[in-house]
């Protein structure tokens, strides 16, 4: 193992480039703010690219097994001689293909939001944020220990909160952003609890060693947490199932999804950085992270691979329904999730049955490409639009070629359509649940066909549909002027994510990331992939009548819906069900009659010993009457009585 | 010396005390409060010279004390003027009454 110096400076020059930019930038170079986040970011893309090429091609192999290397650790705090919070980088399959996703991905929107935040008066804030978020995002995947992920998982979630909430002039910004942090806070609250179980049971907060003794069944420490229950379920299933919850509520999986949608009041490329390609896969990586041990307990796997294809159908039914064209994404984002949740979920540790956690990781991999492609190319249009609204947009196609090709090549890959890599991944997630659980593989297999459906419904609206784009016909020649389609600095990212989900796909990506380390073979089966493929194109058929021209047929097959689309249309009423609880039931149940003790029990006391101070103020202030006469009087009397308990009392 | 007895002088400081209170308490004249002041002081002066001489003749305690009375006093006119001064300043009055700002 060479040097490793040069792989701190990974995460610690966002962090550097967040304080420059945080504490300077806006006084002295604001212009300057985005060249400087984006460069110093170009160096850890690099940094990245070449620690994944050392790692995966030289050093991380030994007798042809990826290892698990820690490649730095200092102690942070020392709770006992075998409790510690390190901070350490730890080096291995899925934390190298995290780092090089979120660099990677942290750099192309870097380089979009030159061009599509030009102008912007608190520019170098938003690049600030947009480090600090690169540097707790990088400091989560690397986290050798589990409360280090713990840290950084609450800095990515503050991080998110100030770019969600970044036209904080604008209340449903702020509201978005007040929402998407208590409700992931709120499942945080299970993952403390979840990691204080595994901690408390497996007596140390490393990852490795927590690993290594939570899955040898022999262990003293296994058979403690094993052994130990509480209502019946075991102590391990409780810890896994609560770290579980707090990776839901961060990657968005019902029912702690209601945030996601909102989230997307922030700034387009933010959403396509945070929203899409990397904050909400954390909590996939959680459970990839800790699958030894998830796998060890088939209840919480269930659990898993429930949620998450149950997210993944209610997301990709809603997302039919949506009109504002990030909210399908965020939907679709939260069903692809939910994809990687059920991957999971399906999984067994090692060998040919590890093929879901595979899976899992590869959709995750091209995901993170595909989806910040259309979230870029959403942005794109939004920036000429000036809407989000699907119906004010249409026609497209013309005005903004790379735009539509890119966008185009996104929507395929999401569809599964070979040879884009949404095909293999996709491919890999359906073969593994078919083998695991026939259920789950017919809802995945009906979601695969939906998300065709809506991408392409997403697709045929805005850059066909309409004859000419409103755009065009408004005033042609001012609009050509005033909105070329973006500059190169908007482009470029484009272009290159259009690429990288074209290839990604090709990557023998069973070569490297393995629950066990071990290589899997695994290739796409011809006959295997007929039915997703054809239940795709079908989508995709069904999208091309509904919306390639302008017609009635989609209100018509909404009326004949009825309920069902209204429901869809509304989310499934699963905000107001949030609403009801929390303002009729936890706010009536609990929260007034808090207030009322608060109100009247401990203010009732203060108040109450004020007034008693007062009036004995009242009672006496007329002694002191100015009168200096007085005034002797009363110190005679004191003295008079004074001598008097001397003479008689006192002896 | 012998034809006096204690009584008496005790009487006198006694008789002198009261004057003194008695004047603190009727006057309103900083001054003439000041002086009342004074025949307290003097009574408590006296009080000692005699406790002094008739009790333990041999001692010296009461007379040094009574001096220290003294020194005390003539240093506490001095405030108590300086205090007159600034109220009569302020009030242009040195009457009590007239300075009761300092009241609730």
């Amino acid at each position: 193992m060479a040097s490793h110096i040069y792989l701190l400076l990974i995460p610690l020059l966002p962090l550097a480039s967040f304080l420059v930019l945080g504490l300077f930038g806006r006084k002295y170079f604001n212009s300057a703010a985005g060249v400087t986040g984006t460069l110093s970011l170009l160096l850890v893309t690099i940094l990245a690219l070449f620690a994944a090429k050392d790692y995966f091609l030289h050093t991380g192999k030994v007798n042809g097994i990826y290892q698990h290397v820690v490649a730095f650790k200092y102690t942070w705090l020392q709770f006992s001689p075998h409790i510690s919070i390190d901070m350490g980088f730890l080096l291995d399959p899925i934390s190298v293909m995290m780092i090089v996703i979120v660099s990677f991905i942290s750099l192309m929107v870097h380089l979009f939001s030159l061009g599509y935040m030009k102008g912007e008066t608190r520019l170098a804030t938003y690049y600030a944020f947009l480090s600090l978020f690169t540097f707790s995002m990088l400091g989560l995947v690397i986290s050798s220990n589990i409360f280090q992920l713990y840290i950084f998982w609450e800095l990515v979630g503050v991080s998110s909160y100030l770019l969600i909430g970044f036209y904080f002039d604008k209340p449903a910004a702020v509201a978005a952003s007040k929402k998407a942090f208590i409700v992931t806070r709120f499942a945080d609250l299970g993952f403390l609890v979840g990691i204080l179980i595994l901690a408390f049971n497996a007596e140390t907060l490393d990852f490795g060693i927590l690993i290594e003794r939570l899955t040898n069944a022999q262990s003293s420490w296994s058979i403690a947490i094993t052994s130990a229950s509480f209502l019946g379920i075991s102590a391990l299933t409780w810890g896994l199932v609560l770290v579980f919850a707090g990776g839901a509520g961060k990657s968005a999986m019902f029912p702690l999804h209601i945030w996601l949608p909102d989230a997307m009041e922030g700034p387009t490329p933010v959403s396509a950085l945070i929203h899409a390609a990397t904050m909400v896969v954390a909590g996939v990586y959680l459970v990839a992270r800790l699958f030894p041990v998830f796998s060890g307990d088939a209840a919480s796997l269930d659990i898993v691979a429930y949620v998450g294809i149950f997210s993944a159908l209610i997301a990709a039914v809603i997302a039919c329904t949506q009109t504002d064209i990030k909210r399908v994404l965020a939907y679709s984002t939260m069903s692809q999730i939910g994809y990687m949740m059920f991957a999971m979920g399906v999984s067994k540790y090692g060998g040919e049955d590890g093929l879901g956690y595979m899976a899992s990781m590869f959709h995750l991999f091209t995901h993170a490409f595909f989806k910040s492609l259309l979230f870029l190319g959403a942005g794109a249009i939004i920036h000429i639009v000036h809407s989000n609204e699907m119906k004010d947009m249409g026609g497209l196609r013309k005005l903004m070629p790379v735009t539509h090709a890119c966008f185009l090549i996104a929507c395929l890959a999401i569809a599964g359509i070979p040879p884009f890599s949404g095909f293999f991944s996709k491919e890999e997630i359906l073969t593994a649940a078919f083998h695991a659980n026939k259920f789950i593989y017919g809802a995945g297999l009906f979601v695969s066909g939906l998300t065709a459906f809506y991408m392409f419904r997403l697709y045929f609206s805005v850059f066909w549909n309409k004859k000419s784009s409103p755009l065009l016909t408004k005033n042609e020649d001012d609009v050509h002027h005033a909105h070329s389609e973006g500059t190169i600095t908007m482009k470029l990212p484009l272009l290159i994510l259009a690429a990288a989900a074209l290839l990604a796909g090709f990557v023998p990506f069973s070569k490297y990331v393995t629950a066990d380390g071990v290589p899997l073979e695994a290739g796409v089966d011809i006959f295997f992939s007929i039915a997703p493929v054809v239940l795709a194109l079908a989508g995709i058929a069904l999208a091309l009548v509904l919306y390639r021209k302008e017609n009635d047929r989609p209100v018509k097959m909404a009326s004949a819906l009825g309920g069902m689309y209204k429901a869809a249309h509304r989310k499934f009423y699963i905000d107001e069900i949030y609403l009801f609880i929390t303002k009729k039931i936890i706010f009536n149940c609990i929260g007034r009659p808090a207030a009322w003790i608060d109100k009247n029990i401990v203010d009732g006391l203060m108040n109450g010993i004020a007034a008693v101070t007062a009036g004995i103020a009242r009672l006496i202030k007329g002694i002191q009457s100015g009168k200096i006469q007085n005034y002797t009087l009363y110190f005679f009397a004191g003295i008079a009585g004074l001598a008097v308990m001397v003479i008689y009392l006192w002896r | 010396m012998t034809g006096i007895p204690l009584t008496h002088i005790l009487f006198v400081s006694t008789a002198l005390f009261f004057i003194g209170m008695f004047g603190l308490f009727t006057r309103r004249n900083m001054i003439t409060m000041l002086m009342a002041v004074e025949l307290i002081l003097n009574s408590v002066n006296i009080n000692f010279i005699a406790f002094n001489k008739y009790l333990y003749p041999g001692k010296l305690d009461g007379v040094f004390f009574t001096i220290f009375i003294i020194t005390i006093a003539a240093a506490e006119a001095a405030v108590a003027i300086a205090i007159i001064i600034n109220l009569y300043r302020n009030h242009h009055s040195i009457d009590a009454e007239d300075a009761g700002e300092m009241k609730f």
